[in-house]
């Protein structure tokens, strides 16, 4: 197992470890135990790669994964996640909810409480519903995702990936490029890897940078050049079609000229990690023989993925499940 | 005749200032006050030396909520056009006029455009004469240039102000929130505070060259501020106003997603509040408004984005004032013109002053007495405060419109 990052001066063990009801964001979580989750998740990491002996710990758990925005590979990473420790996994999808009849957050909040569900996942477009849901219910809540917001378990098989492939991830220089605007992965990654003592960049342009981010304690780049410089990690972001037709940015191609991460570029950091969180628009921010290259981590990310969510539902489900030391 | 003297009280007036002693009032109207002789035949009411000052005037509410403003010190109301259906018809403005009388004198702000929709010019003069005492762009921003100009032409040949909201609209458009390190960390869609400054700029202008007299309702940034200052002193017919919601908060009081303080304009950051106090201090600001708007539940337990903007202001519009005062921001007398006098100038009605022969709207307030603010006590019909929990000081006891006590 990897050391990690950080450690409470003293051993802190059982609930006293994640004391959280919810994981809804990084923010408010401690370095400490962001190292926590990350720990548990290898246990994980390495038990899905033996097929090691079904571990069913959430059997006669319901877990409900709530989507009101669209998405596949999250839905499908939390509920093969969920699978995996036997839990009751159901789908709701917002295209079939009530929620395009008028029902309100709240309502359907309620009504997922109603139906004993013992974890929530979900996903919405507006940033804070998440949170606005978890304050109303019962169970465990885990946030997959609110509009520009957080998305913490990105950031959590981020992180964990970058330990496992740079050793650490404190002194790292992590270069984060692409729509930060409207990026919740930015956000929660920016707080996950700045709590574990990383270097930061964020790099975009101006119109897709969020104003003050360096409060966040990150350096902002409009030259990707200049950015990619000594970086230990690439992290590109996703572009929306939608920005690249004069909105934000001129179109698709200018907009691989000046960010997109070519192999040319690459080259000039020959050691550091790429990485997207998915889905890629290949050949715009980044280039194929790049995402397919040594370099690349990506796939590991989705394979850490399932981890760090098996990890998180274990954790925030340990108190119902009465876990010695959590109850 | 009927008779009330006021006796033992602490006036406080606009243009008299604050003194010891009596106030006379005759048949609902104010006839003199200081060290007057009491008739024999007059009724009267002990004040205890507590503060006896002209009934607030609030310039800009979105509801019609009669105990709350009982409960404010409230006696004069102007209401903005944002209504269903909106004040752009002689009918509802009047009905408007009339449904608060005798207790509660509303004053219609009627729509400057048909629908408030910013293209066309409505029936300004009928609704004038229908009660409407100014017109007003409502909650939105004209963005057309030539619209805006020629309302401001328009309301100049009827003498009537036009209430005008700041923001420019392009770079307003879906935001819910100031640019900063707030907005950000929330991930929530924000505007620069410049979108502020960019409409006073236009709309000063525009006033300057029409002659136009133009109230801008709420104006919250440092920058909007400056040119309002600058206007004044070249003689631009132009006066403004906030609300006690951006004297007292940042956008920090937004985080954790509270919609309570979702507002608009939305809160600033600090530099632009102490700008603000700056701006009561030196005579920039005239009016303060409650700007009340009570949002149940189903408008605000909603995601940010998606929540109403407003508060319910005016329970809490006096206290959370009179904290300008306790702060030596201000001094009483000049509070009394941001609460009442000046509000009344803007609508051009005889009112918030205790000069004789002003109707004697008063309120009865224990400057001093403490109390906590919280949603669920305000008798508002919401209490979508952002000041929940916050202790103030300052109570409304009595209140009297036209020399008739409202219970």
């Amino acid at each position: 197992m990897q050391r990690s990052d950080h450690r409470p001066s003293t051993l802190i063990e059982g609930g006293a470890v994640f004391p959280h009801r919810h994981l809804t964001g990084i923010e408010g979580l401690q370095p400490h135990e962001i190292s926590f989750l990350l720990d548990e998740a290898e246990h994980w990491v390495e038990a899905n790669r033996t097929h090691a002996a079904p571990d069913k710990r959430m059997a006669g758990l319901t877990q409900i994964n709530a989507f009101f925005e669209n998405s596949t590979r999250t839905l499908l990473s939390f509920e093969i996640a969920g699978k995996r420790l036997g839990a009751d996994v159901v789908n709701m999808h917002a295209a079939q909810s009530s929620v395009k009849k008028g029902e309100t957050l709240i309502d359907t909040a309620q009504t997922l409480n109603a139906m004993r569900a013992d974890v929530l996942v979900i996903r919405h477009m507006s940033s804070g519903a998440v949170q606005l849901i978890a304050d109303k219910v019962a169970c465990p809540v885990l946030n997959a995702g609110d509009g520009w917001h957080e998305h913490p378990t990105q950031a959590l098989l981020d992180a964990l990936t970058i330990r496992r492939r740079r050793g650490s991830v404190a002194g790292q220089r992590v270069v984060i490029c692409g729509d930060v605007l409207h990026s919740r992965v930015a956000r929660s990654n920016i707080l996950a890897l700045t709590a574990l003592a990383a270097d930061v960049r964020v790099c975009a342009p101006s119109t897709l940078m969020p104003p003050a981010i360096e409060r966040m304690f990150v350096t902002p780049f409009t030259d990707f050049d200049q950015a990619i410089e000594g970086a230990d990690v690439v992290m590109m972001l996703r572009v929306q079609n939608e920005r690249m037709d004069g909105g934000y940015i001129p179109s698709s191609r200018e907009y691989r000229m000046r960010y997109g991460l070519t192999a040319e570029r690459l080259a000039r950091v020959p050691n550091a990690l790429v990485m997207h969180p998915g889905p890629m628009n290949r050949g715009v921010e980044i280039d194929s023989v790049v995402a397919d290259g040594t370099q690349s981590a990506i796939t590991e990310q989705v394979e850490m993925g399932v981890a760090v969510r098996m990890a998180c539902m274990d954790v925030l489900t340990r108190r119902a499940r009465g876990v010695e030391g959590w109850a | 005749m009927s008779r009330i003297a006021f006796i033992n009280a602490r006036l406080v007036c606009p243009t008299a200032g604050v003194s010891h002693g009596t106030l006379m009032v005759e048949d609902g109207v104010i006839r003199a006050s200081g060290a007057v002789e009491v008739p024999g035949d007059a009724v009267q009411v002990d004040c205890g030396g507590r503060l006896l000052a002209p009934a607030l005037v609030d310039l800009g509410v979105f509801a019609i909520d009669r105990a709350a403003f009982r409960a404010g010190g409230i006696a004069r109301v102007a209401l903005m056009p944002d209504t269903t259906p909106v004040l752009d018809e002689p009918g509802i403005v009047q009905r408007s006029a009339l449904i608060g009388k005798p207790d509660l004198w509303i004053h219609p702000i009627s729509a400057a455009t048909r629908g408030l929709a910013g293209k066309e010019l409505a029936e300004m003069a009928i609704c004038r004469s229908a009660g409407a005492r100014a017109v007003g762009t409502g909650r939105g921003w004209i963005a057309d240039s030539s619209v805006m100009r020629r309302v401001l032409l328009y309301a100049r040949d009827l003498d009537c102000a036009v209430i005008a909201h700041a923001e420019d609209g392009g770079l307003a458009r879906g935001a819910v929130a100031t640019s900063g390190e707030t907005a950000t960390r929330l991930g929530l869609p924000a505007a620069p505070a410049l979108a502020e400054a960019l409409a006073v700029a236009r709309d000063l202008m525009l006033a300057e060259e029409t002659g136009a007299r133009l109230h801008l309702r709420q104006v919250t940034t440092a920058a909007a501020f400056d040119l309002i200052r600058a206007a004044k002193q070249r003689g631009v017919r132009v006066t403004c106003g906030i609300t006690p919601a951006h004297l007292h908060l940042s956008d920090i009081a937004t985080s954790g997603f509270r919609t309570f303080a979702h507002l608009s304009p939305p809160l600033r950051d600090e530099a632009d509040r102490q700008a603000a106090l700056a701006a009561v201090r030196d005579g920039t600001i005239d009016v303060i408004a409650s700007g009340h708007d009570p949002h149940g539940a189903e408008s605000k337990r909603l995601p940010f984005t998606d929540s109403s903007a407003g508060m319910a202001g005016a329970e809490t519009l006096l206290a959370l004032s009179l904290g300008l005062v306790r702060d030596e921001v201000i001094g009483l007398d000049r509070l009394w013109s941001l609460l009442a006098a000046n509000p009344a100038r803007v609508l051009g009605v005889d009112a918030g002053t205790l000069e004789s022969g002003m109707a004697a709207d008063l309120v009865l307030a224990d400057a001093d007495a403490p109390w906590r603010i919280g949603t669920d006590t305000l008798v508002a019909r919401a209490g979508n405060t952002p000041f929940d929990g916050m202790p103030v000081q300052g109570r409304v006891l009595r209140l009297w419109k036209g020399g008739r006590e409202i219970g």
